[in-house]
């Protein structure tokens, strides 16, 4: 996965003297958070919404399996190819002999996490298969050859003179155009790609089980053209992006528009069933879905399931303070941010992950907007004590603070040492400490513990 | 008052205050005693255990929550200055003995009577309006986390210091938004930790306060300390409990 062991501390350290990348990312985290609150707002019912979605998830992922057979029985019958994969690398290896079999040369993409997880364009690129973004913020970081830094709103980290800057650099585009000239000069790149290539990817929001379909939302059109102009369509998902049945989509919807930006219904939604019928003037000749497992199986058993019910809709990551301090490509993880944080370490591995745990300062705003109220905090909390026995010193302090009279001590010995400007035996947390800060100052006179005697005596 | 009994009160003094901050446990005595209340101080208290909850050692953090059961058990109310404090003893010990059924049932009980001050004043002691300041200046109020996520206290502190200070009091901007501390947060990851803290200091500047109040001094000691860092040595960091017995005793300390 990653050539260089992750390090959040150093990734971090550089990332909060970024100043651009800081602004960007607030300037559109800020947005997403005020359209979001202002879409609750309005819907009165939104916390019933939320109860369903954490009542529903818990029902699919106590049975992830079931609903896969569900679903992939139901897909099969009408007309789609299903494909399990076990992990990422089976993943590659089947989207690689899907394109080879159809001798499929280029690819458009829709926007797709799943597809980032299992490192897709590599291994299609590694293949000789021309993959284009379609999704403009896609479309950007292709171009940057940068990995998303939002699961949202990939491009979340660039502002818009960079991305002009970007394009006249790449697609000799005039200096400094506008937000609309920009899209307008994507399109046109896009429009070409679209009408030649010989298969589509995308991801998939839902996928419903007793229909066998996949549902897409998107806000650009491009979803639309990937799933219907190239003769094949291959569709990368989660088996955890499963819902039982069409019914629950509407609801799953709401929740979803409603915490990824602010809106009711996204600007479109495709629903994909079988590829073209007998008959029908469009849509792919081919529909081939991959049910990813990539560790979900192994999750939903352990004590840390309900994040499988993750819609990812991104809001955790545009209310995470400290998301919005480091941006996305500090975690150096598909999925960065709280819902990151959590999952990155559950699919690769605690000993990768050891930091992200621990990236989090456990304010409880990402709990607070989660759609489906995943306990993240609770999670991160938790993870903490996966990642390894506490330290030595931590064991002492407890021996400590667990014998009133030791602790008594300990709390003189600490008042005094700060009075004096240092920290004795905690002068490694102290280093640490005063790297943005000024040794913790004691108010003066006496410990409350002397005045709380003498007045006793005094009553 | 017209109380039919009087109340008593065991005070948790917290770590902070017990190492760094005499005068928040002084203040946080007088004010609940202003009011009539009767306050003892169980000398064997230690430490509620967050420290060793929130950096995985719940071995620990279970011996931790055991003998605050012990020390506390038997009071008829729990007072601390700090809300992170009490989130833990409220909402962080019960997970801690699953399928402990007995012992549950007493931790639930020891959780329905631990408050943070100002939060028993208003629920339990239901005091609606604070006398003015003596000597208001310019102040403002850090909403911490715990305050706001961890018991669900909105708007109170905030009430109580507009009554205090009248037009000094000035909130502050993004108040909703962590201060970078975050305990182990705050040493293994500082310099984010310390990019958080600036912003919220930035805020305070904004304000134009020379007074920032909270209900957490774990926040406040690393805001007050980063502020000496920044030449802002001029901000006073209290606990609402400090402003509280100055307007209450019509005294500044």
């Amino acid at each position: 996965m990653n050539p260089i062991a992750p390090n959040f501390r150093k990734a971090s350290r550089d990332a909060v003297r970024n100043s651009q990348v800081i602004a960007a990312v607030r300037k559109t985290a800020n947005l997403l958070s005020e359209m979001m609150a202002l879409a609750v707002a309005n819907t009165p019912d939104f916390e019933a919404l939320r109860d369903y979605g954490r009542a529903r998830k818990l029902e699919i992922s106590g049975d992830l399996e079931k609903y896969a057979q569900s679903f992939a029985a139901n897909a099969q019958a009408a007309g789609a190819v299903v494909h399990r994969a076990r992990d990422a690398a089976e993943a590659a290896r089947l989207a690689i002999k899907i394109a080879a079999d159809n001798g499929a040369k280029t690819a458009v993409k829709g926007k797709s996490m799943t597809a980032e997880e299992v490192e897709l364009n590599e291994a299609l690129e590694a293949a000789g298969i021309t993959v284009t973004e379609t999704d403009l913020g896609e479309f950007i970081i292709q171009l940057a050859k940068e990995k998303p830094s939002h699961i949202m709103a990939p491009a979340i980290h660039r502002s818009r003179a960079q991305v002009a800057e970007l394009f006249t650099d790449k697609l000799g585009t005039p200096p400094d155009l506008g937000v609309e000239a920009l899209v307008a000069a994507a399109r046109k790149d896009l429009r070409e790609k679209f009408l030649t290539a010989d298969m589509g990817i995308t991801g998939g929001n839902f996928a419903i089980a007793d229909t066998g379909s996949i549902v897409l939302v998107s806000n650009e059109g491009n979803i639309r053209m990937t799933t219907t102009l190239p003769r094949i369509h291959l569709a990368v998902v989660g088996i955890d992006k499963i819902i039982p049945e069409m019914a629950d989509m509407p609801k799953f919807l709401a929740l979803l528009a409603r915490s990824a930006c602010g809106q009711t219904i996204s600007s479109y939604m495709s629903i994909v069933t079988g590829p073209r019928r007998t008959g029908e003037e469009e849509g792919p000749e081919q529909l081939h879905i991959i049910l990813l497992d990539n560790g979900r199986s192994r999750i939903a058993k352990g004590p840390y399931r309900e994040i499988l019910h993750c819609l990812h809709c991104g809001a955790c990551l545009s209310h995470c303070p400290v998301y919005r301090t480091v941006g996305g490509h500090a975690y150096q993880a598909t999925y960065p941010g709280p819902m990151g944080s959590v999952i990155s370490p559950l699919i690769s591995g605690l000993e990768i992950y050891a930091d992200l745990p621990n990236a989090c300062t456990l304010c409880g705003r990402c709990a607070e907007v989660c759609p489906v109220c995943v306990p993240l905090p609770d999670y991160l909390r938790e993870l903490r004590s996966d990642v390894k026995k506490p330290p030595f010193m931590m064991k002492l302090a407890a021996f400590g603070a667990n014998t009133p009279s030791l602790y008594r001590l300990g709390m003189i010995v600490m008042r005094r040492m700060l009075k004096k400007g240092g920290m004795g035996l905690m002068a490694p947390a102290l280093k640490e400490w005063t790297v943005c800060r000024e040794p913790p100052k004691p108010q003066e006179g006496e410990s409350f513990r002397d005045w709380w005697r003498t007045r006793s005596h005094c009553k | 008052m017209n109380m039919p009994t009087t109340r008593r009160v065991s005070l948790f003094l917290t770590c902070s205050a017990d190492a760094l901050y005499p005068g928040v446990g002084r203040a946080s005595v007088r004010v609940l005693e202003s009011y009539g209340v009767d306050v003892d101080f169980p000398e064997e208290q230690t430490c509620c255990g967050q420290p060793w909850l929130n950096t995985g050692d719940t071995k620990s953090a279970r011996t931790m929550a055991l003998h605050f059961l012990k020390v506390f058990e038997r009071s008829e109310a729990i007072v601390a200055p700090s809300s992170s404090c009490v989130d833990t003893v409220r909402n962080r010990y019960l997970p801690l003995f699953k399928g402990e059924p007995k012992l549950q049932d007493r931790f639930r009980e020891l959780a329905s009577k631990t408050y943070e001050i100002c939060e028993y004043m208003h629920r339990i002691l239901d005091i609606p309006e604070l006398p003015p300041h003596p000597e208001p200046t310019r102040a403002t109020y850090h909403s911490s986390c715990r305050t706001l996520r961890g018991i669900g206290l909105r708007g109170v502190a905030e009430n109580y210091l507009k009554q205090m200070l009248g037009d000094h009091f000035v909130p502050l901007p993004d108040a909703d938004f962590c201060c970078g501390f975050g305990g182990s947060f705050s040493v293994k990851f500082p310099e984010v930790s310390g990019k958080m803290m600036e912003d919220k200091l930035g805020n305070i500047v904004l304000t134009g306060a020379s007074t920032v109040a909270a209900l957490d001094m774990s926040c406040l000691t690393h805001l007050s300390a980063g502020a000496r860092r920044q030449n802002l040595g001029r901000l006073r960091f209290v606990h609402l409990a400090e402003l509280m017995v100055e307007a209450l005793e019509g005294k500044t300390r």
